[in-house]
Formats: structure tokens, sequence, C-alpha cells
């Protein structure tokens, strides 16, 4: 503890600190270790660098076993965008590349890259990034994917890849930087902003201009008044405009992200919601610093200041390499024999190591040697009597006692609904229960089986769309087989469309729904001009638009079959009842896939389409999504003709005939269509089915029309869907939308016709 | 293997009960001046019998018996049991109450932790209800008697149910002033003078001499609330449920309804208020359902001493909002770090998903 009369002499704040609910006041036990300057660790003999160094995605190694690496040289590459490249922190071989025991609480063994160094310490090649021309250009894509190939992650204990939280969009709000350190024991940030003050400004200038912060605001602890003076000082001779140090009260967990920002802008960022949604964003002081390393001297991240502590004859902190076994710092430390454990992190949210050979990671900010002197035994647990002291000390303001008893008996949903998922775990409660719980633990659990179920739940999901799809292909394959017997046996219209009676059609409807969802999820790529589509809910409309896609497919070649087979003779015979809920099933799913996935032949389609992906949920747009559907329903209805066009005569007549009964079909079921206008839209539709009709003979007697006047007519028609989709909310206007769509259909049915 | 936190705070269970036993003894030293030392005795009895019943429960039930047994949750209830009963009542009294509140308001319902009610009111319900004629056999404050008992002849009239000297009880007995009160009501339809008796003038600036007993639960208690111990809301929404009501009716009609002052230092009303309504295992533990709670039972308390068929009502309305405790629980829930209605529309995005 430091002395009040340091703590006096410390300037007032000029910015507000606004209380956290909360908070508990552990021994802070920082003398053990923060009078020393921060000393390099010895270089070990060997590193043991685990791949696994963000909490995304383990990197692709890059070097084999045999090996010789260089200092500063990249082991292995960031795999996707959650994820971090890792680098050789020392010149050496590379002796094993194996799954290890790594420090996480698991225990489990994770892809490690062992080196033998050579003690030569040797840089590789280093490639600076001309940053500063990067950022004048506005290009802050290149930085952070070079700080994501720098391996740069929080160091605050979260290991979150810091080129994620650098994608500024319109500009931040508030830039909080955390100093606070709030744990017991650890001194590492306190010790680095002490000794490099100005290099942790100067990574906060960047940060300040890559997100465009308006404020920057640093936040201490009080019991660390060189740090604040140091961090003042350094700020003061910087450039950067509204930057301010705050001292914030020793209270623990004050250094969480949550509770710092809520401490510096009085902003309380929910669980599941970013920071940056409310303006602000958070990073440790150590992140900054290598951020500042990494643009300034292309310095990967390889290695990092670590607090040695507890029962250790020269506590201290040290930076160290990552990879570095815990047990040679231990010995450097001079570890006494009498620890009991080692905790990897602070008392309060640390994790007991599995084993000191494990080599030090990014998020290894201190090793406690653990003894009875420290850390006398806990008391047994005792029941819970429900005193609340845990809610009293809950920085997120639950109820603990209630989540304890939720998780102990299992109940997760009621865990769930208590915002189970809100506990950040720091241990408060735990720390103030009379009856020594170890609270966290229940919670730890409830999460685990939690996330065990939803992980099982979707996997048998998927696993049942697959099924279903399966299922929906293999009936859609022996229709087809049917249909095509049908054919050649009795070549009559009828039998290929019995082939699908009405209600079997609904059930095929349903399933291949269900299907295209399924195939949607799996393989997106299927849908080659589908947007990206997944089993999100929030995407939901892009989903329907694939599901209707894969009908379409289907519908389109049922119907082109049966154009195929039609004989010239009874063209109208094929659109007998049965045949037409078919196609009208096809012409709905149609409508949505080439609104969804069809780029169109011409630009006014496309833009006419472009808000169908992604705005079909919202109700104000779905006039223009059906104006967009009927226009591809136009489109498709000439693709789906197209084959029975090559070798018929009177398409227009087959067409018109389609338009004719489709539009019976489809207009009962337009909510929006106003009884006074179905007679003027019924006009329209005759119109352009004249029209269409006119034209479609077009290709087969060239010389009769006057094919740039045609062209010129549609062009207005097509100019006045575009111009009607927008406010087509408008119910007055749906007579005339529907006109004009019907004048894209027609239009669309003599350009196929033409050109086949 | 050890997880975090590897820091505990060093107050343990132990600590919080030895905080509240403490807080009993002004008002144990009061009551031994008042009624003398038969209250010694009761207590003595009583606790006796809990850490017995206890450690035989916990026997039966196969659980460690000695942390359990030093966690001094069943001396507590022990105490408050002794305090709530009649100070020369026989032996037999104190010692089933107790076991009544240990075996069954406690262990049968899984021990420590899991009761849902009150153990103490449950001892005192069950013997008010099962021996009303023994519970109200109150003796006078000593200073009343004509010729004080002394600590002999308490002894003896606790274990034998005999006085020396051939004199009877009733000698020296005297309604307690909430059932003095009581009665007179129903045989008179006023208060009329019976304040100015001596049972009440006797007791100086409080309404009796049991008021200064009371005075000292409140110091105990506001020792208790100062350490934090207790919160503040049960107790304090409690004295404003009852002290609120009490006033009210008291300004309708000063000739029927007495002074809140009365209510508040007559009965059980302090000892209830820091320290049996507090009992958290019993009670909601959302501070506005702590509210809701103290206020309830302060009502209720003044509802059944006035308008019920018992002179006091602390253990019933106690008993009655335990059953509610999980109730007011649910729909009292405070809001997340985050979730709170005052924030922006981020809380909102927040709430979604």
């Amino acid at each position: 503890m430091n002395a009040p009369a340091m703590k006096a002499s410390l300037p007032a704040n000029t910015q507000p600190v606004y209380r956290f609910h909360g908070g508990v006041h552990p021994p802070e036990m920082k003398h053990l270790s923060n009078a020393a300057p921060i000393v390099p660790a010895p270089l070990p003999a060997r590193l043991v660098v685990p791949l696994q160094q963000s909490i995304g995605n383990r990197a692709k190694c890059r070097v084999a076993v045999g090996d010789l690496v260089k200092k500063g040289q990249l082991l292995a590459a960031a795999d996707g965008t959650v994820s971090v490249a890792v680098h050789a922190p020392t010149s050496g071989t590379v002796v094993a590349i194996d799954e290890q025991v790594v420090a996480h609480p698991s225990g489990l063994a994770e892809l490690c890259v062992t080196i033998e160094t050579d003690g030569f310490d040797v840089w590789g090649d280093r490639t600076p990034l001309d940053w500063r021309a990067a950022l004048a250009n506005g290009d802050g894509k290149t930085i952070r994917d070079y700080l994501r190939d720098m391996g740069v992650v929080g160091l605050g204990g979260a290991v979150f890849p810091s080129h994620l939280k650098l994608g500024g969009r319109d500009g931040l709000e508030t830039l909080v930087i955390n100093g606070a350190e709030c744990e017991p024991f650890i001194t590492c940030d306190d010790r680095l902003m002490r000794e490099r003050a100005g290099e942790i400004v100067a990574g906060i200038a960047i940060v300040a201009q890559l997100l465009v912060a308006r404020q920057v605001l640093v936040g201490i602890e009080d019991n660390k008044p060189e740090a604040v003076a140091a961090m003042r000082e350094a700020l003061a001779a910087s450039d950067i405009g509204n930057a301010h140090v705050v001292v914030v009260p020793t209270l623990y967990p004050s250094g969480g992200a949550k509770q710092l920002i809520k401490l510096l802008t009085n902003k309380e960022v929910p669980s599941g919601v970013r920071s940056t949604d409310l303006g602000v964003q958070c990073f440790n002081v150590a992140t900054v610093y290598t951020i500042f390393r990494a643009l300034e001297h292309a310095e990967p991240v390889i290695s990092r200041i670590v607090t040695l502590t507890g029962n250790v004859a020269r506590a201290g902190n040290v930076e160290a390499l990552i990879g570095t076994p815990i047990a040679d710092l231990l010995d450097f430390a001079g570890n006494q024999s009498d620890s009991e454990g080692y905790i990897y992190g602070g008392p309060m949210m640390g994790f007991e190591l599995p084993d000191t050979q494990v080599g030090l990671t990014k998020a290894g900010n201190c090793v406690i040697a653990r003894s009875a002197a420290h850390f006398p035994t806990k008391a047994p647990e005792m029941p819970c009597i429900r005193c609340g002291e845990c809610a009293t000390a809950c920085p997120q303001e639950l109820q603990p006692m209630d989540l304890y008893w939720f998780s102990r008996s299992k109940n997760f949903g009621k865990a769930q609904e208590w915002n189970l998922f809100d506990c950040i775990e720091c241990g408060a409660c735990a720390y103030v229960c009379p009856s020594s719980i170890q609270l966290v633990d229940y919670y730890r659990f409830a999460k685990s089986e939690i996330w065990a179920a939803e992980s099982a739940k979707k996997a048998a999901d998927l696993a049942r769309q697959r099924h279903e799809f399966k299922q929906f292909r293999e009936e859609r394959e022996q229709e087809e087989k049917a249909a095509r017997l049908a054919a050649r046996a009795a070549p009559k219209p009828e039998a290929a469309a019995a082939a699908v009676d009405p209600d079997k059609a609904a059930k095929i409807k349903a399933a291949m729904e269900r299907a295209a969802a399924a195939k949607a999820g799996a393989a997106p790529a299927n849908e080659t001009a589908a947007p990206a589509v997944s089993v999100d809910d929030d995407k939901a409309a892009k989903i329907r638009a694939a599901m209707e896609a894969a009908a379409a497919k289907k519908a389109a070649r049922a119907a082109a079959e049966a154009g195929g087979e039609t004989p010239a003779t009874k063209p109208a015979a094929a659109l007998d009842e049965e045949k037409a809920a078919k196609i009208r099933a096809a012409m709905e799913a149609a409508k949505a896939r080439k609104a969804a996935t069809d780029g169109g032949v011409t630009a006014p389609a496309a833009d006419a389409t472009e808000p169908v992906a992604k705005a079909a949920i919202d109700p104000e747009k779905a006039a223009k999504i059906r104006a967009a559907m009927e226009a591809a329903k136009a489109k498709k209805e000439g693709r789906a003709l197209a084959p029975s066009v090559s070798d018929n005569t009177p398409v227009g007549e087959v067409a018109g005939s389609l338009a004719n009964e489709e539009v019976q079909v489809d207009t009962p079921s337009k909510p929006a269509l106003d009884p006074e206008k179905a007679a003027k839209i019924r006009a329209a539709m005759e119109a352009a089915k004249a029209k269409k009709e006119g034209r479609a003979p077009a290709p087969a007697v060239p010389t009769d029309t006057p094919a740039g006047a045609a062209s010129a007519a549609l062009a207005s028609e097509v100019g006045q869907v575009d111009t009607q989709a927008k406010p087509a909310i408008d119910p007055d206007k749906a007579a005339k939308i529907r006109a004009a769509m019907e004048a894209a259909k027609a239009r669309k049915a003599a350009k196929e016709g033409g050109e086949a | 293997m050890i997880t975090s936190p590897f820091f505990v705070k060093p107050t343990p269970l132990q600590v919080v009960m030895l905080k509240v036993a403490a807080a009993l003894l002004p008002a144990i030293a009061v009551y031994v001046h008042v009624f003398g030392i038969g209250i010694l005795v009761q207590l003595t009895l009583a606790t006796l019998t809990a850490l017995a019943t206890e450690a035989a429960c916990l026997k039966l039930r196969k659980y460690p018996v000695k942390p359990f047994l030093l966690d001094g949750s069943a001396i507590v209830t022990a105490w408050l049991l002794a305090l709530s009963l009649p100070p020369l009542g026989a032996w037999w009294m104190v010692v089933l109450a107790t076991l009544i509140a240990i075996a069954v308001a406690k262990h049968l319902y899984g021990g420590l932790g899991q009761n849902p009610f009150n153990p103490a009111m449950i001892g005192f319900a069950v013997m008010i209800v099962s021996f009303p004629a023994q519970m109200s056999r109150w003796a006078a404050p000593l200073a009343l008697q004509s010729g004080p008992l002394d600590a002999g002849a308490q002894l003896a009239y606790i274990f034998t149910g005999r006085l020396p000297g051939g004199i009877g009880f009733d000698a020296i007995a005297s309604a307690t002033p909430l059932d003095t009160v009581k009665t007179v009501l129903i045989q008179h339809g006023g208060l009329g003078d019976v304040l100015q008796t001596t049972l009440f003038t006797s007791g100086g600036l409080l309404p009796s001499q049991m008021g200064w007993i009371a005075l000292a639960y409140l110091a105990g208690g506001l020792y208790l609330l100062f350490s934090r111990i207790i919160p503040w809301q049960t107790p304090l929404s409690f004295i404003a449920g009852l002290g609120l009501m009490a006033a009210a009716m008291h300004l309708y009609d000063p000739n029927h309804y007495t002074s809140p002052l009365f209510h508040l230092f007559g009965g059980a009303a302090m000892l209830g208020a820091f320290f049996i309504i507090t009992d958290p295992v019993s009670g909601p533990t959302t501070p506005r359902g702590r509210l809701i709670f103290g206020a309830s039972i302060g009502v209720l308390t003044y509802l059944i001493r006035v308008f019920g068929g018992y002179p006091d009502g602390v253990a019933f309305a106690v008993i009655i909002l335990n059953i509610a405790a999980p109730f007011i629980d649910q729909y009292t829930q405070p809001a997340v770090f985050g979730r709170k209605a005052k924030q922006n529309d981020s809380s909102k995005k927040g709430a979604k998903p």
C-alpha cells in the first residue's frame, strides 16, 4: 500500500470519476514487486511457444522441425480474421512442433513450437510499415493487417486481437487507456508506465489517430502515484489533444474494461454490445506500447513484462520472451522451496498453473508463487445463507446467490434469465462470501454446460437439416424420373403434371424450403450469385431467397420439361389446374431467386432487386420488394419457357396464357391490392399481355416490328419501374407499379423469345 | 485444484453469528434488570437444547457435526426464541420450542440456508397456538411485584412450577402491556385511563419497563446495521410500516388506538425489526424486495395486534411474509450493469440478442 501522503500529493483530476456498483478491496500486495525496475529475463535454453496466442483461431504453422529461425521471424501466420501471427522470440533452431501443456486452466495440450535458442539473439529481416503514410491516406486496413501480422493482442489478459478493435468507422468519442491494474500483486503495467511512459503515449497517439478519437482518458488507480505522474508528464509533452490521466479509486475490479469505461465515461456497456457502439474503445497500456513498438520499430510481440512475485526471494518485473518456461522465470526470481503452487495472472482471476514447464504466453502478466503466508487455506464451504454480501460486491449488479442456486441445481435456463452471461468472473462475490463458497466455479460450470448444450443443439440442427435436404433431393429425383418416364410412355401434358398433385406440391415446397436453408447454410458457394448466407436469424431474408432459388430451379426445370413435351397444337392444355399450381410455385420461387441472386439483364432490374436481400424483413419495403419480385418473375417466366420457344411457334400465346394464369392465381394473395383498382390493374395486365403477345413473335418475323420503337417504349416503362419502386409504399401507386411490372415482364418474355 | 479467487475476505459465518449474538447482550442485561435472572435460565436451556438438537440432526443427516455446530446459527435461533417466551415459563416450554425450531423448522427443511421460515418464529408460533394459556403467563416486572422474587424462587418456579411460601403465580403475574391494552379494549371499547396504570407509567419516557428492553434491542440493532451485518432496508421499512400505521390510526382515534411509540417499543417490535426479520435465509435478497418485505411485516403486525386475536403479531406476520419472500424476489430483480432503463438506445440494442 502506498502512503496516503503520496496520494494526497497527486494533482486533482480534471475529469470526473463515476463510481460503479460494488467492488471489493483485497490486500493490494503491490509493494512486493513494484520497487525494482524492469530487468530483462535471462535467455532460456529452450522456448516453448504456443501457437494459440489470441482468443481466436490458432495461428497456422509456417516452420518445420529443423528450421533455423531468426528473432522476429514468422513462426505461424494468422488464420482468419480473429487470429494473429506468432513469431520467433529469439534466434535458434526449431526442435519440435507438437502438442504440449500450455498455460491454461484446463491443463490441456496445445500445438507449440519448441525452439532451442542459439544465444546470439539475432534479428531476422524486419519490414517496417510506413504507417504515417498509410494513416494519411486513410488506409487503416494496411495498418490493421500489419498489426495482425505482428501478433498484437490485448496484453491485459484477454488477448483479444488488437487489429479488430482498431477499425475506426466515423470517429470515436472516447479512447480509454487502461492502466488501472486493479488485481493485487501485479505491477507490470505500473512499472511499464513509470519507465516507458513516452512510448506508451506514442502508442496512444497512434491509436487515437487510427480511431479518430475525440478524447483520450487514461485510467490509473490511486495506488500508483508514480505511474500517474509519469503518464501525466508524458501526455503533457505529447501533442495529443484532449487527453487526460484520470486517477480512479483503488477498488477491485476497476481495471475490468466495463468497469473502467463506467468509471471514466459513466457509460455502461451491456454484455453482448461492443463498447464502440457506445463510442468508447478500451486498450491496455501494455497493448498500446506494443502497437507503438510494432509500427515504429517493426518489432513483433515476442516479449512482455511479467510480474514475478509471492513466495520468491527477488520479487519484481522482468521483460521475458514469449515461450520462456515459467520454471526459468521462477528460478530467476528466487523461488522458495515451500511454494505450494503457482498462480498465472492475478489472485482474483488467475489460475493455478498445471505445470511450471509451460511457456510464457502473451496473456501472462504475472506469476505468483503461492504459499500459506499469502494465501491461507480457505475455510470449507458452508451453505449459502443468502446474506446478499455477494450482491453488494458484484460490479455487474447481478444476484450471485441466485445464480449460485440455479447453477448448483442445474437450472441453467433460469441462470441465463438471471443474466449469468453478464458475469465477468471477477471473483468479488467469492471474495466476500462468509460461507467461503467458490461462487465463480459454479458460474464457470453453468456457462460451460450451457455452451456444451448449445453446440450439441447446433450440431443436431445441422444434421437434421442435412437429412431433410437429402430426403427432399431423393424425392425430387424420383419425381423427375417418374415425370420423364410418364412423359415417354404417354406424351401428354397431364401425365407430366400429374406427377405433382397440389397437396404434394405444398409438401415439396416446404421440404424444399427447409432443404434450401440447410444448403444455404452449409454451402453458400452453391448459390453462386446469392449474397453470403448463413443460418443466422438475422439473415432470414437471405436464406429465404436461397430457398426459393432452389425451388425455382426445380420448378423451372419441370416447367421447361412440360413445355418441351407440350405439343404445339395444345399449348393451352398445359395450363390445367394442377399445372397451374406447380407453375405458381415455380414463379413465387423464381421471383425471389431472381431478385436475390440475379444481377439482372438490365440495370433497373438490378436496382429494383437490390433491397430484397437485406430488406425483406422490413415491412415498409414490402411494396418495393413486391415490385422487384414481379419484375423478376417476368424474367424467369421467359427463361422457363425458353426451351419450348425453340421448337414452338405460338410462343406468344403460351407466354400470354401463362401470364394470365399466373396473375389470376397471384392476385388474391396480394393484400395491398385495393379492390377499386382491380379493374385498372387488370386493364394494365391485359395491355401488357397484348404487348407481349405482339412482341414475342418478333424474332420469327423480324421485319414486322419496329425494333427501335419497341425498345424505346420498353426503356420508358422500365424507367417507370425504377422510379416507382421507391415510393411504392404509397398504396395509390400500386396500380401504376403493377402496370410497370407487367410491362417489364412482357419485355423479358420478348427478350428471351428473341434470344431463343 | 484451487481456483480463483485465491483470496477470501476473512469474515466467516461464525463471525457474523457472533456479532448478532453480541448485539443481543445489552437487551439481555436490561431484561435481567427488569425481570430477574429467569431469562438467563431460559437462554441457557434454549442454548443447550439447540446445540443438542443440532448435533443430533446433523448426525442423523450424516453431516459433519463440528463445523455446523460451531457456525453459531443454532445459538442465535435459541436466543431469539428464549427472548420471545415468558421469562418465568416452565422449563419444558423453552425446550420444546427450541426443539421444534431446530429440528422441524430448520433441519427437516434441509438445514442451514434451506429453511423457508424463520425457525425461531416457527417455534414461537407452535407454542402460542398449542399452549396459549402458559404462553401468556408473564410475571410482572420485579419493580411492580409486592415482594420481588429472588433468583432461587425464579429458578424453582421454572423447574417445578411452584413458588416458595405457597403463594400462587397469580400474585406476581401481570399481563404484558400489549395484552393489557387488548383486554381493556375488548372489555370497555376504549383505552380509558389504562395507560395511567403503573404497568405503563413505570416505564418513564417509554410506554413500559419493557420499552427499555426494546430500546436495548434498538441499540444492538444499530450496531449490526453500522457494522453492515444486516441491511438497512428491512428494519427501516418495518419500523416505518408499523409506525405509520399506528400513527394514522392513533390520529384517527387516540382513545382507541395507542400511539406509534407504544407499538414500536411494545412487544417484539424492536427484536423483530433488527434480529428476526433480518434473518437472511428466510427473507428476500433484493434491495427493493427487502423494503417491501419489511414494510409488509410492519403493517401486518399492526393489523394482527389491533384487529387480530393475538396480543402481538410479529411472529405471524414474519411467517406469512416468509412465504412471500421468493415471490417478492422474483418481481424485484434489480437491473444489471448496462441494462438499466435510463440508458439510451444502446441498452435496447443490448437487450435484443
